[in-house]
Formats: C-alpha cells, sequence, structure tokens
C-alpha cells in the first residue's frame, strides 16, 4: 500500500503562510503594470494637465494654514491623480476576469484576501507615478508654497489614501463586465472627486449639497490628506468615512472574486 | 473493475495527527483513501439540468476519463469536483475534504477546458508566478522541462500557439505535485502530432501514480490512456467501464433487415447480439459478430433487404441514451 501512505503523508500537506501572499508575484504584477504603458502615461499625464489647468495666479498669494491656495490645490488634483491611478489599476482586473485568470487561481491555493493585497500594492506604482508626476510639476513652477514635511506627509497619505480607490477599483472590476467598466469607473471617480471637494472646496459647498457629499467616498480623504497643510480642527469622522468605505470596497472584492468561477 | 457506491461508515484509524480532514477520507472496512466521492450530485442552470444525479467513486492512482458528447455535463462535474462550482444538489468530497480545502493543500491541480493565462507574462514568468501560489512547489525548471516549454521560457503568452499554451497550463497544474490531477479536453483543437506529444508528456510525469480524471469527446484518447471510462450524457452517468468494455460498446455493427412478424425474444437468442429494436416490419439489431447474425437471419428467418453499417461512437451514445442499454451497463446498474 505505498500509494496509500504516500497519501497519508501528501493528506497532512500544509496550506500556504498568509494565504499564499507572495514578494515574487507582487514584483511579476508590477512587471505586467509597466508593461502596460498607454495606463501608465494617462495615469501620469492627466492630473498634470489638470493641476496646471486649474491653477490660478490669484492662488499663489492666499494663505491656508502652513502654506498657500496652490498647495492646497496640489495636494487635491495628487489626490485625484492617485485614485484616478489605483482605481484604474484595480479595474484592471476585469480584464482578467475575461481572460478567465480568476478562474484559474481559484484552483490554486491564493486566498481572496492575499490576492486583493497584491493587486492593491501593485497598483500603488501608478498611483506613485501619478503623485510624484504633480508634485515634480508643482516643484517646477515655482509657486507653491509649504513647508517640506509637509510636501513628504501629503505626498505619503495621499499614496497611502489612494488604496481606498484600489479596492473600489477591484469591486467594481469584478462587479461589472470589462466592455463598459472603464466608463462608468471615470464616472463614477469624477462624481467623487467633485463630492469629496478635490475640484471646488467642500467648505463653499451650500448646505444641502454638504450634508450628502459628508458621506461620498472621497470626503473624509480629501479632508485628512489636506489636514497636514490646513491644520485646525480635526475630525474623527473623516476617518471613520474612510475606514467604512474601505471595509465595504474590500470585502465586495473579495465576495465578488471568491464567486468569480464562471467560464469564459 | 468493481464500481460501488456504498454510503461509507467513516472510522476512526489511528494515525499520529490524523485530523478529522483525514480520517474522513478513509472508507469502511479498511484504510483506503478515496480521491473523488460524489454522491447524488445534481447541477442545474436554471432550467438546464447540467448534471443529474451522478454517483461516482474514484480511488488512487485511477486514470478515468470522463467521455461524451458536447453538452453532456463533462465540465460541469469537473468544475463541481473542483469546487469552481457548488452541486445544487448531493455531496462531493475529495479525499474526504471539501474540494477547495484539498486545492489550499495542493492535492489537487487542474487544467481548465478554457482560457486563464495571462497574455502579457512570458512563459516562464507565468510558471514562476503559479509556483508562488503553493505552500510547496516543485522547481520551476523541472516541470517546464516536464511539459517541453523550457525552450519557449522568454515567449509572451499571448504569441504562443494553443498546443504550446496547453503545455504551459500542464506546467502550471504540474507544480504542487498533485495527489489528483484533472484535465477538461486538454488536446482540443490540437492536430494529431501536438496530440500524441501532450500525452507523451503526460505520460513521463505519471509514473508515480497519481490519479488522473480527464475529459474527452476521443474514444481513441480515452482507451489509450485511461484504465476506466466514464460516458456522460445529458449528465447522467451511462456507463462505467473499462476501456476494453466501452470499446466493445462503441464498436460492433448494425444490421438494419425487412423482417414482419419479428420476435424480439428470438432475435436476442442468435449468438452474438446484444441489442435488439423492432419498427414495424424493420429490425434493427446491435452485433459484435454481424456476419455469424446475417448468416443466420438469411438462412433461417425471412429477413431481406440486409443492411449492415459500424456503429460509431456517437450511435452508442445514442443508443444508451435512449434506454436500450447494453448489457454490461445494464450489469452496473443492476449492481448498484
Ligand atoms: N453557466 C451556465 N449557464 C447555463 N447553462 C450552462 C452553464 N454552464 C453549462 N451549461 C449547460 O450545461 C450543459 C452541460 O455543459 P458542460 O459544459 O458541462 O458540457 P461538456 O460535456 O463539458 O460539453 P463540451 O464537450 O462541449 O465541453 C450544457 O447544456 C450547457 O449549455
Ligand atoms: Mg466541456
Amino acid at each position: 500500500m505505498t500509494t496509500q501512505s504516500n497519501l497519508a503523508v501528501a493528506l497532512r500537506r500544509p496550506v500556504p503562510p498568509m494565504g499564499g501572499f507572495s514578494l515574487t508575484v507582487l514584483r511579476l504584477e508590477v512587471r505586467r503594470l509597466l508593461r502596460n504603458r498607454l495606463t501608465m502615461f494617462f495615469a501620469i499625464v492627466v492630473p498634470v494637465i489638470f493641476f496646471l489647468s486649474f491653477r490660478s495666479s490669484a492662488y499663489v498669494h492666499q494663505r491656508i494654514g502652513r502654506g498657500n491656495e496652490t498647495a492646497f490645490e496640489l495636494i487635491s488634483i495628487a489626490l485625484f491623480g492617485a485614485v484616478f491611478a489605483t482605481a484604474t489599476g484595480g479595474v484592471m482586473v476585469s480584464i482578467e476576469r475575461a481572460l478567465g485568470w480568476s478562474r484559474q487561481l481559484r484552483v490554486t491555493p491564493i486566498t481572496p484576501a492575499a490576492y486583493i493585497a497584491i493587486k492593491m500594492l501593485t497598483s500603488l506604482v501608478i498611483a506613485a507615478g501619478a503623485v510624484g508626476a504633480v508634485y515634480l510639476v508643482g516643484l517646477a513652477i515655482n509657486q507653491v508654497l509649504m513647508p517640506t514635511a509637509v510636501w513628504i506627509i501629503t505626498g505619503i497619505c495621499v499614496l497611502i489614501g489612494s488604496l481606498l480607490f484600489s479596492a473600489f477599483g477591484l469591486f467594481i472590476g469584478y462587479l461589472l463586465p470589462s466592455e463598459n467598466v472603464t466608463g462608468i469607473l471615470s464616472l463614477v471617480i469624477m462624481f467623487c472627486s467633485a463630492a469629496g471637494g478635490l475640484f471646488i472646496p467642500a467648505g463653499s459647498f451650500p448646505h444641502t449639497y454638504m450634508v450628502v457629499a459628508e458621506f461620498t467616498p472621497l470626503y473624509g480623504l480629501n479632508e485628512l490628506v489636506h489636514y497636514p497643510l490646513v491644520g485646525g480642527a480635526f475630525a474623527w469622522l473623516w476617518v471613520l468615512n474612510c475606514v467604512i468605505w474601505f471595509g465595504l470596497f474590500v470585502l465586495g472584492a473579495a465576495w465578488k472574486f471568491r464567486r468569480d468561477t464562471d467560464r469564459v | 473493475m468493481a464500481l460501488r457506491i456504498a454510503a461509507p461508515k467513516y472510522v476512526m484509524v489511528t494515525m499520529p495527527s490524523s485530523s478529522p480532514a483525514i480520517v474522513q477520507a478513509f472508507e469502511d472496512g479498511g484504510n483506503e483513501v478515496i480521491a473523488v466521492q460524489l454522491r447524488d450530485v445534481y447541477k442545474s442552470f436554471g432550467s438546464v439540468q447540467a448534471v443529474s444525479g451522478v454517483d461516482l467513486t474514484i480511488r488512487p492512482g485511477e486514470i478515468l476519463a470522463f467521455l461524451g458528447p458536447n453538452g453532456a455535463g463533462k465540465t460541469s462535474t469537473i468544475d463541481i469536483i473542483l469546487g469552481l462550482s457548488q452541486p445544487s444538489a448531493g455531496d462531493v468530497k475529495v479525499y474526504g475534504m471539501k474540494p477547495r480545502h484539498a486545492i489550499a493543500k495542493g492535492l489537487v491541480s487542474a487544467v481548465l477546458q478554457t482560457g486563464g493565462l495571462l497574455k502579457d507574462l512570458t512563459v516562464g514568468e507565468t510558471v514562476t508566478y503559479t509556483s508562488q501560489l503553493f505552500a510547496v512547489s516543485r522547481p520551476v525548471t523541472e516541470v517546464m522541462e516536464r511539459a517541453d516549454i523550457a525552450g519557449i521560457s522568454d515567449r509572451m503568452v499571448g504569441k504562443c500557439s494553443g498546443g504550446e499554451q496547453q503545455r504551459l497550463r500542464f506546467a502550471m497544474a504540474l507544480l504542487p505535485d498533485p495527489e489528483l490531477l484533472l484535465f477538461d479536453e486538454p488536446t482540443q483543437g490540437m492536430d494529431v502530432e501536438g496530440r500524441r506529444d501532450f500525452w507523451q508528456a503526460i505520460r513521463g510525469d505519471a509514473e508515480r501514480g497519481r490519479t488522473i480524471v480527464f475529459a474527452t469527446h476521443y474514444l481513441e484518447e480515452a482507451d489509450a490512456f485511461a484504465d476506466r471510462i466514464v460516458f456522460i450524457s445529458k449528465g447522467r452517468i451511462v456507463a462505467d467501464g473499462t476501456a476494453a468494455e466501452v470499446k466493445a460498446l462503441a464498436s460492433g455493427r448494425t444490421i438494419r433487415a425487412t423482417l414482419p412478424s419479428a420476435d424480439a425474444l428470438s432475435l436476442h437468442a442468435i449468438p452474438g447480439v446484444d441489442q435488439v429494436e423492432i419498427r414495424g416490419e424493420t429490425v434493427v439489431i446491435h452485433s459484435g459478430d454481424t456476419d455469424a447474425v446475417a448468416r443466420r437471419l438469411l438462412n433461417d428467418t425471412s429477413a431481406r433487404d440486409l443492411e449492415i453499417t459500424s456503429r460509431g461512437l456517437e450511435d452508442a451514445f445514442i443508443a444508451l441514451t435512449n434506454d436500450s442499454i447494453p448489457e454490461f451497463a445494464a450489469d452496473r446498474r443492476a449492481s448498484q
């Protein structure tokens, strides 16, 4: 009974630690992403153009907290670029679904949580490209005023915060067919950015609009990433907003990934 | 080969660190592990009944082919074994565990019928990527050699031919050194040579005694590689036997003759006859030795207009699904 005794050994095989999360896989995913030049190009160029066209010379002399209005604007557009980038990275899973890759992954030990973590970290690479480009342009035009520490801290906050929309992109990517997913994604991001005060600061919203805006997914994040610059009163509601939306997006993505076993 | 579909009684076996999952894998009357156990499994998609009441026990080391026409339910059955779809009713155990758990331990892997590759990775990157997902994996170079893709390691997957992509899928499936390997129509769309090379690669890796299950349309493929063939049609197992038994079923020829007032019983009594059908004045007889039967018909009865045709697999399927169950299938049903 050698087959049987071999089997007895085999049945005690372990499951992979951390659900199959691996740095090698992360590296390969990043390499895949970098091969997608067009996506990288748009992710970097669009926010730079937005920043250059929204900028007004009147902003330069308006002080806000520890800097000026242009710095405030810079952070807003960097956040917009970062969430656009991570969401684009996330939504690319819809192509993988169409190729049957997620079905293939379901016959390997990797867990939804590990895969989603890998995908989110991967999308940070495009976000870093977008934030880096906007900040470099900001430095170059020489009109952005804020202390060096605030440059760095806000950059990091924007990057980490953009993971929220990586989860959103993954969720949408698993939810919708790949044909119409990019259009819907752009619409939602534009809406959330406007409602979150990324284009026009939420402080200037009319009251009724404000009530709704506070519950949208970019509102809390936008307030948080500006906090190192603006200072003043801190609201835990901002954090709560981020945590709840993040939780919903991740759970949604994991739930859809788990069930994504349809044939292609 | 005896097919038993008795409800197993689980027994405790004493074994170091035996988890409940391991204990469940052992069947009554010994400590034999069952690779796959399907019990009265149904799967429906809306009004389509893809699998209807499949009972199947696959033992370790078996090489089993699911043979059946398009839409028979082969892929649906394999999906259920892999945990890719949940049965609408019935129970499925793989090594005594839920399919997902067996996959997490790297006990089961599969080459699926469609898709499953990223076009923007190279062949080598795809194998490396997949190897990282298992707790324990065979070396990447080893499986690439096994699957004969070591030479195209740097090629983009999107640029590979169908046969190369299939060998890549095979390499990926070999990584965890699985106890059970499933192939869903692995040679679909390959030419004769590609098909031969592919099976050669599988054979080259099979000496370890792993359990292999594959779906195919081709009797020759099932015959050449499987030692057990399970005929599926309309979501049911209509025959289950050795390759020789199934071949006998699909081989043989059909005699069609005009014979007024034929008597089924006496026609059945002719040596070599295994199926008789009477449609008005026409009789249709299936036999492994049509020459002898024809001689008897012409000599001893008033049969005329004899016509002898060979019966292909497709006809065998039709015969099986029309409930005129040939001998061996009927025996098997009775013995269940
Ligand atoms: N997701 C689905 N929705 C609706 N019907 C389905 C679905 N998947 C399978 N079916 C139906 O279930 C039946 C069995 O399909 P299945 O793919 O299991 O057959 P198969 O034996 O693998 O066929 P083939 O040889 O063509 O691969 C078919 O009638 C098919 O149309
Ligand atoms: Mg199929």
